[in-house]
């Protein structure tokens, strides 16, 4: 298990190496010139080549590469002129919002796709079986800004219930700041509760048709505990890999949201940023999103090999 | 029975697949035929009569510039296909390229085009999307493009995997001793052997394209202005939700059935191409 995760972690270094070379070219594949991309043309030649030695662009591509690296590591992400402040200072405020709200639907959409998924492939072909698995299906294919539009025109526009935009902490104002996430949770949970469902059921099946659960049966075990303690614990071995991918897709997806909600997050920078071409911004968002998707991905692994003794004992 | 008898019959033994099709069918004629199905011009605005609820003259309502929105709806269904389809085509044939030498040829080209795969896997989907249409633009070709080039990892993978099972099967060994090169080993003996379960993925990653693209194009980042996309009808809309519901909530409704029933009819597809599969999602 050791030089397993050994290489796991060497090759973690290595993707993070490489997305951050592809963000870094980012600024010199973009056609035009990078500070007239960022400042407007009406700027003085001045300024101009103030700014382009300041960021540095006046060195050569490696040397770029490495003091932007080497800054990066230190925390230093340089300054940002769209949002008229330090990226490292933007980030430690932007992000806190959308991990919230990531790893909350993430943790959602884990327990119900789990258990939607497990109740569908205990009782397959039943109603509630047909049922579940049709609603999976819709969830999967509904573009999850419509269904913000949605709940916001039922849940706050007609019933008045809850607010349709913004974001508190939750120990500054806790009923607050659960009422204002019950709707960004639920439109970022429902992809992922759709497809862990359809997952988990497939998983399930695979792991009942197989000879233990018969052995287990033969036994005279109850289906009870042949579900808990034989059938889940070896469906879920797969499953442990999409959830690495989960943290992922809620924080793309939380651009979405972001916009959706009026919500100030780290989604809503990198669409500012891209729009704005603040390649300043943009580029250690970048790398700063890969980075805790890796990490995640990593821990998976770690997960990964102490559930399944194939890997641990290798 | 001949086998594309059996195909079919495989295909639609379960009824929602045939309705699936005829839902792409229905969405496809509205595409070509988008002048013919539209009861108006999907540019012609109309100050006097903005925002106004779904009547006879105008079916779905009109938008924040009196346009008609069902028949945006119908010519937008031309961005979803295009999208939808070549995005899917370009990923697929340069994820299958990528796949197929990474799972053939091992040793460091597999390490360099698995590490380059799982780079661009950790970058949110959404974020490598909008850092590509940064480079490449906004334009219907172009964000076709970008599409298909933020979903190459996924194929690429996919198709690593399915050449790593047969590579080491007794054919791929009499076609090298043979002395076939690695070129024509790889594209006559281990392609057509990888391709069903590639088919099969292609189509069923047209209706998250479709989403994707839609997502996009609700932030802002999708083929500009005035052109009828359906994502930026719901963004639109979504500003004047209280006056004018229809607006925002019409165009999703598409989105759902289109992509609900490329979903369908890939999984019918599947059960239909591997019958190993089937009725295991």
């Amino acid at each position: 298990m050791g030089r397993f995760l050994l290489k796991r972690f060497f090759q973690t270094i290595l993707i993070l190496i490489i997305i951050s070379i592809l963000a870094f070219s980012l600024i010199h594949i973009i056609p035009g010139d990078p500070v007239y991309a960022m400042l407007g043309t009406d700027i003085s030649p001045e300024y101009h080549d103030q700014v382009y030695h300041s960021m540095g662009l006046d060195l050569p591509l490696v040397k770029q590469y490495f003091r932007w690296v080497g800054n990066f590591v230190q925390g230093q992400m340089g300054y940002s002129y769209h949002f008229k402040e330090d990226v490292s200072t933007l980030v430690a405020r932007r992000l806190p919002p959308t991990l919230i709200l990531g790893i909350l639907s993430a943790v959602v959409s884990v327990i119900l796709g789990l258990l939607f998924g497990i109740i569908t492939a205990v009782r397959r072909g039943k109603p509630i079986d047909s049922v579940l698995t049709v609603l999976a299906n819709i969830g999967i294919a509904t573009p999850i800004f419509w269904l913000a539009v949605l709940l916001v025109f039922v849940f706050s526009l007609r019933l008045k219930l809850l607010p349709s935009w913004g974001f508190t902490f939750p120990w500054v104002d806790f009923g607050r700041s659960m009422k204002q996430m019950v709707m960004p949770v639920l439109c970022m949970s429902v992809g992922g509760i759709a497809s862990y469902t359809r997952q988990t059921r497939s998983s399930m099946l695979e792991v009942i048709g197989q000879d233990y659960i018969r052995t287990a049966r033969s036994k005279g075990l109850k289906e009870s505990q042949i579900i808990k303690k034989h059938a889940v614990k070896n469906a879920l071995i797969p499953i442990l890999t999409l959830i690495g991918l989960t943290l992922r897709n809620s924080i793309g997806g939380s651009a979405i949201i972001e916009r959706a909600f009026n919500i100030s997050g780290m989604g809503s920078v990198m669409v500012e940023a891209l729009s704005a071409r603040d390649y300043v911004a943009l580029q250690s968002g970048i790398v700063f999103l890969a980075l805790i998707t890796c990490v995640c991905n990593l821990l998976v692994d770690i997960a990964y090999a102490y559930a399944d003794p194939r890997i641990r004992l290798e | 029975m001949s086998d594309t008898k059996r195909f079919f019959k495989a295909l639609f033994k379960r009824k929602i697949v045939a309705v699936a099709l005829v839902v792409i069918i229905f969405f496809l004629l509205c595409a070509v035929a988008s002048p013919l199905i539209a009861t108006h011009d999907p540019y012609e605005q109309d100050l006097f009569n903005i925002l106004k609820g779904p009547s006879a003259e105008h079916w779905l309502g009109t938008d924040n510039l009196g346009r008609d929105v069902y028949s945006r709806i119908i010519y937008g269904s031309r961005i979803a296909f295009t999208v939808g389809i070549f995005a899917v085509i370009i990923s697929g044939v340069l994820g299958t390229a990528l796949g197929l030498a990474a799972g053939y040829f091992g040793g460091w080209v597999d390490s360099v085009i698995s590490r380059l795969v799982e780079a661009m896997m950790a970058i949110p989907p959404i974020v490598l999307a909008l850092a590509l249409v940064a480079i490449f633009g906004r334009s219907l070709p172009m964000l076709t493009v970008v599409m298909g080039v933020s979903s190459v990892p996924a194929f690429a993978r996919m198709m690593r995997g399915q050449v790593l099972t047969v590579r080491d099967l007794d054919y791929v060994a009499a076609s090298r001793i043979r002395g076939n090169s690695n070129f024509v080993t790889m594209v006559k003996h281990i392609l057509p052997n990888c391709l069903s379960p590639m088919i099969i993925v292609m189509t069923q990653s047209i209706g998250g394209t479709i989403l994707a693209e839609a997502g996009l194009s609700f932030l802002g980042a999708g083929v500009l202005p005035p052109a009828a996309s359906w994502g930026a009808m719901v963004s639109d809309g979504y500003t004047h939700l209280s006056r004018c519901p229809s607006f925002a909530l019409s165009p999703g409704v598409a989105v759902i059935l289109l992509v609900l029933a490329f979903n369908i009819f890939g999984d019918g597809l599947r059960d239909a191409l591997d019958p190993r599969l089937r009725g295991s999602r």
